[in-house]
């Protein structure tokens, strides 16, 4: 009998039931709320008269309405304050293991703070009402977004109803040139599988060049999973993972260490483990990325030209090459470093981590912001982050350098709160969506890595950031 | 939640792959607390020629006229005919809160992104998977004939086009016989409750940090 994926493993050790048709429940570990998806599930928890299951498996924290600076000014949309307002009822009334209501000194992404505080664990499963929940596979732990219906379930059950998803290996053997980072590879992997080629798979991340990465580099690249479809994606624990977890609030304490790390050390996938597709590629070839259309698989190395629609024979993708050209405002066969911008925004639960600041920072360091581009936003992921980037003096390069240090948040990734683009405006991000409207009605997003957008920055239009 | 059993309904063609749910349902209505009234605001961008806000009177905004969904013929269409890769993107499950707000019932794709087919379900709404030569003729057969109804039968599992001609498709037992009797998934989650609690038991033997 073939071994067992990593994946199995994570399935297998939280099946609590399973139907004939393969509907399972599976039990879950740990419940991050954002005020976005669960209002309607505590409200559907009241009407029926249910309770939480476990109350102390909650993380919540307030994050995608929250304005990015004038912080003593409150929330002056009065439906975004409301919903917060709501989720600060919500916590008070259920109750949680952690929560920081807005303008706490904590308070951030809720991907970015989880993991901080030692909630995101090998071994565990974790859900979100948020499909970048899989940003915490990078972990070991089996991690996806869910509907808000789950979410519901989830508070009253401890439960997942689903089915298992079927297994896919990308392994990125070699290493990374010079200049290339996580964010390159995810878009690199995207451009390969496209943005439905992940779907009903997990994905493991594996190989040398996986290895080779911080935990952020990690969790930059499972956050992006599902722009390849997938729901989650995985890697195995090793001594970085510990290395990053010890010490940390929620982690496992010294008296349970030695057992936590030795179950951990059982979550890999067995030498002799099927998966249900394989894709391998070398990370020696990856160049910088930058996405010229309208969806993650839309991407190119920097030395490319937008692509010609007369050149593709697909009528199906034909037309969506040029309803994206369109969209983005770009002529066939420019080059992409003749893309000019507007905009820079370098955060979200993508890449606003300190590797990511330091990143930027190090391309900004002594620079000045192009003339031509109106706003240059850093969002750091959470206060942890912007204070350990302010001890190190990244606020000044930046500021110095022309950008907006702002407060932690979502921010412009997805435009819920006041930071967005104006139609028509062309934005070099850090995110992980380019979908139209999704910075901002008419705003079009173009997808880089941290490095790659405070080149674009100073330059005022994309760079290869190897040259600069 | 929602029962469905059978529905015969005008379909409406939205001939685009990759819709995502920033499209379904635009952010600024994600800041609503409440599960009901996203219908109006359904393809907000693609729908209207001005920037809709939560709240607005939709009955007073400018259409765009080129957009499928404002077209006289598929006005109180219940089965949406969709391309490759529908609803990926977001978890937000405000989009298929607006599109049973609007009043589909059925979404007819070659395929769906995974959260929001199984969001679909649980709001009494059957996201069908068919071939992509069979989404190519129903697109082609519903552009070319006005009032062209489908007749989609969960029991049977089989969808019926006009010409009596029909297809089959699959769904898993679970999903239909919740959708079928329109069941409240956590109060029979809730029967399995002392197997929950057996579980958590092992659990916590194994994994005990996870219980501190």
């Amino acid at each position: 009998m073939a071994g067992k994926t990593l994946y199995d493993k994570l399935w297998d050790s939280h099946l609590v039931h399973q139907d004939s048709d393969g509907t399972s429940l599976i039990y879950i570990d740990r419940h991050l709320v954002h005020e976005v998806t669960s209002p309607q599930a505590f409200e559907g928890l009241r009407i029926a008269g249910r309770k939480l299951w476990r109350n102390n498996t909650i993380v919540a924290n307030p994050d995608h309405n929250t304005p990015t600076q004038n912080w003593d000014k409150g929330i002056e949309d009065p439906v975004s304050k409301l919903q917060v307002d709501t989720l600060d009822k919500n916590i008070k009334e259920f109750g949680s293991l952690v929560y920081f209501p807005f303008k706490d000194k904590n308070q951030g992404i809720i991907h970015v703070i989880g993991p901080e505080h030692g909630t995101t664990l090998p071994g565990m499963t974790v859900v979100c009402g948020d499909s970048h929940t899989s940003t915490h596979g990078a972990f070991g732990a089996l991690a996806h977004g869910i509907g808000t219906s789950e979410v519901e379930h989830v508070m009253a059950t401890q439960t997942l109803s689903a089915k298992k998803s079927k297994s896919m290996l990308v392994k990125v053997g070699g290493k990374l040139g010079v200049g290339i980072t996580a964010k390159d590879v995810a878009l690199a992997v995207i451009g390969i599988t496209g943005t439905a080629g992940g779907t009903g798979y997990a994905i493991e991340f594996a190989g040398e060049v996986i290895r080779a990465l911080s935990m952020e580099g990690r969790m930059t690249i499972c956050n992006m999973a599902i722009e390849a479809g997938a729901r989650a994606g995985i890697m195995a624990p090793d001594e970085k993972t510990e290395e990053y977890l010890k010490g940390k609030q929620y982690a496992p304490n010294a008296d349970q260490w030695g057992a936590a790390v030795k179950y951990w050390n059982t979550l890999h996938s067995d030498e002799d483990a099927d998966f249900d597709a394989v894709i391998e590629l070398d990370g020696t070839d990856i160049q910088p990325q930058v996405t010229w259309g309208t969806s993650p698989e839309q991407v190119l190395p920097i030395g490319a030209a937008v692509p010609d629609p007369a050149k593709e024979a697909d009528a199906t993708k034909r037309t969506s090459i040029e309803n994206a050209l369109k969209y983005m405002g770009l002529t066939a066969n420019t080059l992409i470093t003749d893309i000019k911008l507007d905009k820079v925004f370098i955060g979200s639960c993508t890449n606003s981590r300190i590797e990511d600041l330091r990143a930027a920072a190090v391309v900004a360091k002594g620079k000045k912001v192009a003339s031509n581009i109106g706003v240059a936003m850093v969002v750091p992921g959470s206060g942890i982050v912007k204070r350990q980037a302010e001890e190190d003096g990244l606020d000044k390069i930046f500021t110095d350098a022309g950008f907006e240090w702002r407060e932690p948040g979502c921010s412009m990734c997805l435009a819920m709160n006041a930071d967005r683009l104006s139609a028509g405006e062309r934005c070099a991000s850090t995110s992980n969506r380019n979908f139209e409207g999704r910075q901002g009605p008419g705003g079009r997003t173009h997808l880089v890595s941290p490095a790659m957008a405070a080149a674009a920055a100073i330059a005022g239009h994309f760079v290869d950031v190897r040259n600069v | 939640m929602k029962a469905f059993t059978q529905i015969i309904g005008l379909a409406c063609p939205l001939d685009r792959a990759n819709v995502d749910t920033d499209a379904i349902i635009p952010k600024q209505f994600l800041k609503s607390i409440k599960r009901t009234g996203f219908g109006p605001y359904l393809f907000d961008e693609w729908r209207y020629t001005n920037y809709g806000e939560p709240g607005m009177d939709c009955t007073k905004r400018p259409l765009n006229q080129d957009f499928v969904l404002n077209q006289v013929r598929y006005k109180g269409a219940q089965v949406m005919l969709a391309r490759e890769n529908f609803g990926c993107g977001s978890s937000r499950e405000h989009a298929p809160w607006a599109i049973d707000d609007y009043g589909f019932r059925v979404i007819i794709a070659p395929s769906f992104a995974d959260i929001f087919y199984n969001n679909c379900f649980k709001n009494g709404i059957l996201p069908i998977v068919a071939s992509a030569e069979v989404v190519d003729q129903l697109f082609k057969e519903c552009e070319a004939t006005e009032g062209y109804e489908l007749n989609v039968d969960l029991p049977s599992q089989t969808v019926t086009m006009p010409s009596g001609e029909s297809f089959s498709f699959e769904v898993n037992e679970t999903s239909k016989r919740n959708l079928l009797n329109g069941l409240d998934e956590i109060g029979l989650t809730l029967m399995h409750a002392e197997k929950i609690k057996a579980f958590e038991v092992g659990h916590k033997d194994t994994q005990p940090w996870l219980f501190t």
